[in-house]
């Protein structure tokens, strides 16, 4: 008798051939578009454990989504943050003031006046919302599609403007990308190009505070697709060691320039459901319901602020812009995924709220997006009186070489001379 | 310092935990943390007995995740702290290169001064210990590279000590690559003598107490006519006695900080000798010796009377087996300095 294999046969014989799975959006462009097998769960069915719970506690929450404003346009259920009109009000202008300074800056780069913009159109409550939920000296580390965090927090409109235009006002020297701001006054981190690396920083500066034994948190935002860099994971690793006082907002927004949601996993799972492999607490919301988005974070700093650590939250949303000034979604998805998006659009939503209270009008909002138009219009005039990119109005030559280290060292106060030199052979209409 | 500082033997690793000591005792927001550095005091004992002292919340482990160690110190570092992260071997630090590159170099510049990223990253490296192509590689150049990063790299326990506590307290982020080959003795790269231990050197009395050495500043090591030879880490021992065997009068340069580079120091000597060689254990093509042989051929040109050369590694990962065989020792050094002083 044969002695038996000692392992089962190798390569070859009748195994079947292997495949590889590569993921496809279910609608390119020109498709018809059907989200009925979206699970949608209605408004208000959501339990609300309390924040001190068990972080296992919110597991069911991350593969269901949290919504508080319903079809009839209530706000329903435990997690309705029952916020005064006024605050709504506040939530909506700014929303809406947000989607007023897109439109013009956009305009603004299509006309040459800077190099690059970036929308956040139909993602304005995973922004402004969570940032009136926040406290405004916690510190937020943003990507780049959070100006409305920026503008909720009174940052002004003339300071991003001369950002976008690189010019002589820029108080980051015309250094950055436009749209990469910086506010320390503000808490608001320095924006990176680099994807997901404000999360371990995040992580990094509410690890500080506790270190310290005073009582900051610090929220950072990062894109569905970017979850899959390693610092995403790194940054929870680390939140959930140190149980560090920090939220992570997932804004799922479908799509990471071309690519669809199913590149960063999304075909397996929910990225609220990251969460439970990382024993923190999980939660998904209807990032297009600006109360859940408000009642989220909430929730998440007010459990952050208990010193019970780390929250994740996706932002379940829709990006109904092109990636960027330098993007054409027409290219690579169906433009009726925006106009079917069952989760419609956070201003309406807000807007027919209020209405539905008594509190707003359509003939004050239509007033309203008026007086926001010519406020972004002057303001932007007036931005144009420091200069737009390209038009000779920068910050001067030297200024290139400083900051790269606290003092110059030799080397940059020689490569400085020579760009001032060469300023004089290139343009010597301006001298020095 | 006054002559009645108290002054102790030590060797690198004393001396380093000397200066993380201090610098903790003196300075709250100073922290020390990596993989293995808390309760065990690290796989080399640089951080042995701080957390004892210092508590947990200041010197701590933190998980196997550079990117997540640079990370944090970079938020960290924007709170207000001034972390000290330890890279248990200079080999692991390529996963935290983002963070290092694309965050902490360029805070400050992007932020116009906003943020600052005041870390010093301690890493062993370096070879000679037959750790393989995993534990021994010299990668400073990658971040002499790198704008907003500087780099520094201490050869006696006694420039350990002053250099670190002078990158600690710098508000520029400081790479500290630490030559593990010399952590207990100056090794002189003669592999099959036993090596002196770092008690009869005398650059391993070090004073007790808050000392400096200013970074940029080079060290003239041995002041000579012959010839200059630049060198920095393990190789600053291996480089004296080879040059001391030979008998050759060669002024040693020992660098300690590669970025911002002491051109001064560096120009004069080899102004004065017109003959330079270049010394580093790291691979050779765009190693630091290339930049080094770049300006002094930019700036000494016509004091130069031979071509300048240059021994480092072999452009191959380290191989363990044939370590001796990579390692630019004194066979080497002896066949360069032969063809310089002929030419």
């Amino acid at each position: 008798m044969a002695e038996p294999e000692p392992f089962p046969p190798g390569t070859g014989g009748n195994l079947p051939p292997l495949t590889l799975h590569v993921p496809e959006p279910k609608y390119r462009p020109g498709d018809a578009v059907d989200y009925s097998d979206l699970s949608i769960p209605p408004a208000g069915q959501q339990p609300r454990p309390d924040e001190t719970c068990a972080a296992s506690d919110t597991n069911p929450l991350c593969t269901d989504l949290v919504r508080v404003l319903d079809d009839q346009h209530r706000a329903v259920g435990p997690w309705n943050p029952r916020l005064d009109p006024e605050t709504l009000r506040r939530i909506l202008r700014t929303m809406a003031l947000t989607r007023a300074f897109d439109e013009r800056m956009y305009r603004g780069q299509r006309q040459g006046k800077t190099s690059f913009y970036m929308k956040c159109t139909g993602e304005e409550a995973t922004s402004v919302a969570a940032a009136f939920a926040l406290h405004s000296d916690d510190m937020v580390f943003p990507s780049y599609r959070q100006q409305g965090i920026l503008i909720a927090r009174g940052y002004p409109l003339l300071e991003m403007i001369n950002q976008i235009y690189s010019n002589r006002a820029d108080k980051l020297k015309g250094r950055q990308l436009p749209i990469m701001y910086c506010s320390k006054e503000h808490s608001f981190f320095s924006i990176s190009g680099n994807l997901a690396t404000q999360l371990p920083q995040a992580t990094g500066f509410a690890m500080a505070s506790a270190i310290k034994g005073d009582t900051r948190i610090a929220a950072s935002w990062v894109g569905e697709g970017s979850t899959a860099e390693g610092d995403f994971h790194s940054a929870l690793t680390f939140a959930a060691v140190y149980n560090a006082p920090v939220i992570f907002n997932v804004v799922n927004n479908q799509w990471a320039i071309s690519s669809f949601s199913g590149f960063a996993g999304s075909e397996r799972t929910t990225f609220a459901a990251r969460a439970i492999g990382y024993g923190i607490a999980g939660l998904r919301v209807d990032g297009n319901d600006a109360l859940a988005v408000y009642a989220a974070e909430q929730w998440a700093a007010n459990r952050a602020r208990a010193n019970l650590g780390p929250t994740l939250i996706e932002h379940f949303t829709y990006r109904a812009e092109g990636h960027s000034t330098s993007d054409d979604p027409g290219q690579y998805r169906s433009a009726h995924e925006r106009e079917e998006w069952p989760l419609g659009d956070p201003i309406n939503r807000l807007m027919c709220h209020l209405i539905a209270l008594g509190e707003w009008s359509e003939e004050q909002h239509a007033a309203m997006d008026r007086e926001q138009i010519d406020e972004v219009k002057a303001v932007t005039r007036e931005a144009e009186k420091n200069g737009i990119l390209g038009h000779g109005l920068h910050h001067p030559f030297a200024t290139m070489f400083e900051d790269v280290f606290e003092e110059l060292p030799w080397h940059l106060k020689e490569q400085s001379e020579q760009a001032i030199r060469e300023r004089a052979i290139k343009w010597p209409e301006h001298p020095a | 310092m006054s002559e009645q500082t108290p002054v102790r033997r030590l060797n690198m690793i004393e001396a380093i935990n000397d200066a993380l000591d201090l610098c903790l005792a003196n300075d709250p927001n100073v922290i020390v943390m990596g993989e293995d550095v808390g309760f065990f005091g690290g796989v080399f004992r640089a951080t042995a007995g701080l957390q004892k002292k210092h508590g947990k919340t200041r010197v701590f482990d933190t998980p196997i995740s550079e990117c997540g160690i640079i990370g944090v110190a970079v938020g960290m570092g924007a709170y207000g702290l001034r972390p000290v992260p330890e890279i248990q071997f200079a080999d692991y630090i390529y996963p935290g290169l983002d963070q290092l590159i694309s965050e902490a170099a360029r805070l400050r510049y992007r932020s116009a001064g906003e943020f600052i990223a005041p870390m010093t990253v301690r890493s062993p490296f370096g070879g000679g210990i037959f750790g393989g192509q995993t534990h021994s590689q010299s990668p400073e150049a990658l971040f002499t590279h790198v704008s907003g990063i500087k780099t520094v790299i201490p050869s006696t326990p006694y420039d350990a000590k002053g250099l670190l506590i002078a990158a600690i307290e710098d508000n520029d982020p400081v790479i500290f690559f630490e030559p593990k080959r010399i952590y207990n003795g100056p090794f002189n790269g003669y592999y099959d003598k036993p090596v002196e231990p770092w008690a009869r050197h005398p650059d391993s009395e070090v004073p007790e107490g808050r000392y400096t050495i200013p970074l940029g500043k080079a060290r003239v090591v041995r002041e000579g006519e012959a010839l200059t030879v630049l060198v920095y880490g393990t190789m600053v021992h291996v480089v004296q006695a080879v040059l001391a065997e030979k008998g050759v009068d060669a002024e040693i340069i020992d660098l300690r900080t590669l970025v911002p580079l002491d051109i001064v120091t560096v120009e004069k000597s080899v102004q004065k000798t017109g003959r330079c060689l270049i010394v580093h254990e790291a691979t050779r093509t765009s190693g630091f010796g290339a930049e080094l042989s770049a300006l002094v051929q930019e700036r000494c040109f016509y004091h130069l009377e031979a071509p300048i050369e240059r021994v480092t590694g072999f452009d191959t990962p380290y191989p363990h087996s044939l370590e001796w065989a990579y390692f630019p020792g004194p066979v080497r050094i002896g066949e360069a300095v032969d063809k310089l002083l002929k030419g």
